[in-house]
């Protein structure tokens, strides 16, 4: 008899023939490690202005300051440690796009499988304004949505969650179809079962592969949107920088050589969205029956 | 005695029930049916205007090829699909809430469905597929809940102990007995089965049959056998009704309408049963209905098999049949007692 464990322990059998896999799946719990712990590990607090010394501002990578510190990473304008800045900024940048990644899973998800569920004009409804939604850039509906509701983490949540759950709503909807014309959600009809309970514990549980996907693929892409809003002045203020806020502020000084204010955050990144997205590939790979071997 | 009057009494009515289907009209299509192109209305008629009863107790088996509409009519009497017009009772009471979405409001219908790979959830331990639903009507509490589901587990023949696994790591024949369990656990006094044995192994049918015969006699249920087998209806039915494309063609007895078929289709049917049987050395030649079933969504008018029935008059291509007694049963045919079929 199979072991009623068997389907997790089988995807992470599965997960680890992927070397690259592994590596990105490590490298984000080293980044995720990092992020968390960053107000112990970081050098310096790049949030308490008073540790800051203006004499050490925009010195390049390995200067040693007034204190006798070594700014591996080199300094911002303000003077302060870009790798205790990069630290604390991946820790909002991880926050901020596993919240919004969650938020827009529940609402989407929600979304769609009712739609799927109730059918008719409810669901042509809900599904035409989700198209609607999908065809304007993301960009754009976060880009106007964070210019409404100014600065701040939750606003700026919020504006991800807004031009995000279509995606998980269309691929929760696509799921559920199938799943809604199954007989054991006519088993459960036939019981007969309350809707909400046929939708959250038979409906949703069987979308979930393709959700995870799709969750995945967006928490990388909240965490890209969150940065290039930040980049454009609407995400965080620079008093609490993320990596987007970091990159904007080196911007101005690339030309004039200070390379390192603006790279070595968006290496940072880059690592960090690469990483998530090969992950998510994997999954997908092994979610996905017709890839099975 | 008690269980004579009890079985004289009607428990399950279903009057004058239809079901269309109507295909989806595109957003292009209405446009054009609004600016004078002829919109093309193709509804599937599944079940026509079907009335029938069945007493408390009874085995009620209902025979058609596919497409005849048999399943179609197990779902409304369960309650699963909305008819498009006519009433389901069970014991006088609607199966249906009445209102602009319909839904169903009795426990006292439930239903077995013919594929248990399907019709158990897969992300879910069979324990909790079998307790959800007597949870959720206060049949039992949470906490007595396991011994609930262990006490049905036995009764269906399971091991109880098996409550807590997922129902792939079990077999055709007892994915269908958890099933069971399951429209058992509602303590319905109606159980609709449709084709519960199509998709299991021939020994395990028996066994499956078995169950169902000696349930119904320890739970006095009353059910409703749908199946494309002859010989497994005749095995479990008291009753039994022929459907072709929708309408009931004969209904009656299992014994009267297996030995004195009064409609050439159930004759026709019963012909086509290939048999292993050799007769003077020879084996028996069986005869296939000639022709296919008709689309139900262009049915032929009249009655619905003249195209295919070799005693079909006038009169069949253009009125239909009423369904009226012939012999110890009753059949829709015109010329129901009057046809002399040879064997």
């Amino acid at each position: 008899m199979i072991d009623s464990a068997a389907p997790i322990a089988r995807f992470w059998f599965e997960f680890r023939q992927s070397q690259i896999a592994c590596v990105a799946l490590l490298i984000i719990v080293l980044i995720a490690a990092l992020a968390l712990l960053s107000p112990w590990i970081a050098p310096q607090n790049p949030y308490d202005l008073a540790t800051l010394v203006l004499m050490d501002a925009r010195r390049p990578p390995g200067h040693v300051g007034a204190g006798g510190y070594v700014y591996w990473l080199g300094t911002d304008a303000q003077g302060r440690d870009l790798l205790s800045a990069i630290l604390y900024g991946l820790r909002i940048s991880v926050q901020i796009g596993l919240a919004a990644g969650a938020v827009a899973f529940v609402v989407g998800a929600t979304l769609g499988t009712t739609a799927a569920f109730l059918g008719g004009r409810v669901e042509m409804l809900i599904m035409r304004f989700i198209d609607l939604q999908l065809s304007f850039p993301a960009i754009l509906l976060a880009l106007v949505l964070s210019a409404l509701l100014g600065q701040g983490k939750v606003q700026i949540i919020i504006a991800l969650v807004t031009a995000q759950y279509a995606y998980f709503a269309r691929t929760a909807h696509g799921a559920a179809s199938a799943e809604r014309a199954k007989e054991y959600v006519e088993a459960a009809l036939s019981t007969p079962l309350p809707s909400h309970k046929v939708i959250f514990r038979h409906i949703l549980p069987n979308c979930l592969p393709p959700l995870i996907v799709v969750a995945t693929v967006q928490v990388a892409n909240s965490i890209a949107l969150e940065a290039t809003l930040s980049f454009l002045g609407l995400g965080l203020p620079v008093t609490e920088p993320s990596l987007g806020t970091l990159i904007a502020n080196g911007f101005q000084y690339m030309l004039s050589g200070r390379y390192w204010i603006s790279i070595y955050p968006g290496v940072a990144l880059i690592v960090l969205i690469v990483a998530i997205n090969l992950v998510g590939d994997q999954i997908r790979d092994q979610l996905n029956p017709r890839l099975r071997r | 005695m008690s269980e004579v009057s009890r079985s004289s009494e009607v428990f399950v009515t279903v009057e004058g029930i239809s079901r269309r289907f109507v295909p989806h009209v595109s957003l292009g299509d209405r446009i054009a049916a609004a600016l004078g192109s002829p919109l093309e209305q193709r509804a599937v008629r599944a079940v026509e205007d079907v009335s029938l009863s069945v007493r408390r107790g009874e085995v009620l088996g209902l025979v058609g090829e596919s497409g005849s509409g048999k399943s179609t009519l197990g779902r409304m009497i369960c309650g699963i699909l909305v008819p498009s017009a006519g009433l389901v009772r069970i014991d006088g009471e609607s199966v249906m809430s009445g209102g602009r979405r319909p839904r169903k409001t009795t426990t006292r219908v439930q239903m077995i469905f013919q594929d248990p790979y399907a019709s158990l959830d897969p992300r879910m331990r069979i324990g909790d597929t079998i307790a959800e639903g007597p949870i959720a009507h206060g049949l039992v509490s949470k906490a007595d809940s396991l011994a609930y589901v262990q006490h049905w587990l036995r009764r269906v023949g399971l091991d109880p102990d098996a409550a807590p696994r997922y129902p792939h790591q079990f077999s055709g024949g007892q994915r269908q007995r958890i099933a069971i369990a399951r429209a058992l656990a509602m303590k319905p006094d109606v159980l609709v089965c449709d084709e519960p044995v199509a998709s299991l192994d021939v020994s395990i049918q028996a066994q499956i049959l078995n169950l169902f015969l000696a349930l119904r006699q320890e739970l006095s249920l009353t059910m409703l056998f749908i199946s494309h087998h002859l010989g497994v209806v005749r095995h479990v039915s008291d009753r039994v009704a022929i459907m072709y494309l929708g309408r009931i063609v004969e209904i009656g007895t299992a014994d009267a309408v297996y030995t004195d078929p009064q409609h050439p289709y159930t004759q026709a049917l019963l012909a086509s049963v290939p048999q292993l049987v050799l007769e003077d050395d020879k084996m028996v030649s069986f005869k296939p209905i000639p022709g296919e079933l008709p689309s139900p969504m262009a049915p032929p008018p009249g009655c619905h098999f003249h195209l295919r029935c070799t005693f079909a008059q006038a009169r069949c291509r253009v009125e239909p049949p009423v369904l009226r007694p012939a012999g110890a049963q009753a059949a829709a045919c015109h010329f129901a007692g009057e046809l002399q079929f040879t064997r």
